[in-house]
């Protein structure tokens, strides 16, 4: 059978333009990024001098490692416990509750397509009437909230493959309903869970729009925060901009490059749902 | 998923004759399941939407005396020709954050039509998925050098003869807004790709076949072969472009802060905008009410039309 297959030498150059296209970016800041500071570099040339001293300047101008800090305190505070509660919660849904407690799933559905945006003034207000203005539990909190939706909606997607043979093998009071959740249903649930941490933890990493507004001092807020403030104060020094871009982005991609499998089955299976 | 399956079990039996301590105890288990995420979803994302509703029928400037007034504020959104414009600027993005993704990742899964494997096929996922890693204020950055007057763009321009197209493009008032749309069509490109490359390896390789057999040229093999298999891929490419696109904030508030003029604002930062600099809370809740019913709008027949049978 010569399934005729499209050419492949075509596929393969759409390919290769595509991920040029990807890349050039970021080789174009690599090179700014060792041009001499405070300079006006070209697009893509090799500096006849490279400064590979900007990135230490960058590190420092930055306060990398207090947002390095910053960003995994806020990661470490809103992942471990929307993960928790949204595979409790999509655990209850999924095979706790029959068609007339449908509604509270639906709620949380409707919050998928909702706009940070939507809701960023009241919560101003709100987090201010808490007093937790400037502090990162101004980031955490409202995180948490604003992720159920996509959360509870995964994992109850999860459970609702999972047999009910398993749930029904004992008509369980709520104290053995708790243990057969932890030592039967999560353990089975690793992968959906494992997932569900990848996005979390890279939609927190790089949230942007919350610390802009709930939080001042760019020391307490995530990376990609930190970094609209780095733009407005180093934005006119285009090598020292593109270093300490480049380092902000950094930890993420070294993470990306080590998890990659993980990473991309997560993404693609996260907008699928999604 | 219904719970009623006849079972041997007498308990369960017990407990459907007696209905009452132990089905309440069910229940009493279930909400405690639910209750945490629910609390945490109800305080921070209903409470505060219950709230954007009411800021929008006020005028307030977030400290003094708030003041009753109606649907207003709805109408200032919906008339005022700056306001009107800037919500026109995210549909158009739209062109450009869904339209090039979609149509190049088509392009790229029907040539390619099967599985990556491989080593090339590993450095391709990875390379194309950067941009979904990164911060979207990066991506911004990134392409703020690249579209900057010294920048690649204009280098590259320079260097094939066209030196008189080179611009600063970020800040020109006809190319601001394309400029920023590239940036969203990059980021989403790789993604879109994947989407659609992983989807079409899906498609019951006997249908192209047959197509063949009753001589169908390329384009009807994409038209009725292709489309179709893909339709929840595309769907779904959309629905996440789409609202990226009527939701930006970040890429934009980096690349131009909206400028030059309005010509480049977004519903999205104007809310911001109008909420904190300019101290009109009311003004903002209802930009960002219509914000999230224009894309629930926009969301819906896309929806539709990937649940459609195939």
């Amino acid at each position: 059978m010569t399934a005729a297959k499209p050419k492949a030498w075509l596929a393969r150059l759409l390919l290769a333009l595509l991920m040029t296209v990807t890349l050039l970016p970021f080789l174009s800041m690599f090179t700014a990024a060792l041009a001499p500071s405070g300079s006006y570099p070209n697009g893509l040339s090799w500096p006849d001098d490279p400064q590979w001293n900007n990135f230490v300047k960058a590190f420092e101008a930055a306060n990398m490692g207090q947002l390095l800090l910053s960003s995994t305190l806020i990661v470490l505070g809103v992942v471990p416990i929307s993960v928790l509660a949204a595979t409790m919660a999509g655990y209850g849904l999924a095979k706790l509750t029959g068609g007339r407690n449908k509604w509270i799933y639906l709620v949380f559905v409707a919050g998928l397509t909702l706009p940070f945006e939507a809701v960023i003034t009241p919560l101003y207000y709100e987090v201010r009437a808490f007093g937790l203005l400037n502090t990162r539990f101004a980031i955490i909190l409202p995180l948490i909230g604003l992720y159920m939706p996509f959360s509870v909606y995964w994992m109850r997607a999860h459970f609702l493959n999972v047999p009910n043979d398993l749930t029904e093998a004992a008509q369980l009071d709520g104290a053995t309903r708790w243990k057969e959740f932890w030592l039967v249903q999560v353990p089975l649930a690793r992968p959906a869970i494992m997932s569900l941490t990848i996005l979390l933890f890279l939609w927190t990493w790089n949230q942007f729009l919350l610390p802009v507004v709930l939080v001042r001092d760019p020391s307490l807020r995530t990376m990609a925060g930190a970094l609209g403030a780095f733009q407005g104060q180093w934005g006119t020094d285009v090598p020292l901009l593109c270093a300490g871009s480049l380092l902000i982005l950094a930890p993420t991609v070294l993470l990306f490059l080590v998890f990659q499998r993980h990473f991309v089955a997560a993404l693609l299976q996260g907008s699928v749902k999604g | 998923m219904n719970h009623g399956t006849p079972s041997g079990d007498t308990r369960l039996r017990m407990s459907r004759l007696f209905p009452g301590g132990k089905s309440q105890k069910a229940r009493a288990t279930a909400v405690l399941f639910v209750l945490p995420a629910f609390t945490a979803y109800a305080v921070f994302v209903l409470a505060p939407l219950v709230m954007s509703l009411y800021y929008s029928t006020l005028r307030w400037d977030g400290i003094g005396k708030a003041r009753f007034t109606g649907l207003a504020n709805y109408v200032t959104v919906l008339t005022d020709p700056d306001l009107l414009s800037i919500i026109g600027n995210a549909f158009e993005l739209v062109l450009y954050f869904t339209v090039i993704p979609v149509l190049l990742g088509l392009a790229v899964a029907s040539a390619i039509r099967g599985h990556m494997a491989g080593t090339f096929g590993t450095l391709t996922r990875t390379i194309l998925f950067l941009p979904q890693v990164i911060p979207l204020v990066a991506a911004g950055i990134a392409w703020s050098w690249m579209f900057a007057s010294t920048g690649l763009v204009n280098q590259a321009l320079t260097a094939v003869g066209l030196a008189d197209w080179a611009r600063g493009w970020l800040g020109d008032f006809d190319f601001a807004l394309p400029a920023v749309g590239i940036i969203g069509a990059w980021v989403l490109l790789g993604l879109c790709t994947m989407l659609l490359v992983t989807g079409i390896t899906k498609i019951d390789p006997s249908l192209y076949e047959a197509a063949r057999l009753d001589g169908a040229r390329p384009w009807h093999e994409f038209r009725y072969v292709t489309l179709p298999g893909l339709r929840q891929e595309i769907g779904v490419c959309i629905t996440v472009t789409v609202i990226s696109a009527l939701a930006s904030f970040d890429i934009v508030y980096i690349a131009t802060g909206g400028g030059p003029g309005i010509t480049t604002m977004v519903p999205g930062l104007e809310i911001y905008r109008l909420a904190f600099a300019h101290r009109q809370v009311g003004l903002a809740s209802a930009l960002a009410i219509v914000l999230m019913v224009l894309v629930l709008i926009a969301i819906t027949p896309v929806q539709w039309y990937a649940r459609e049978k195939k």
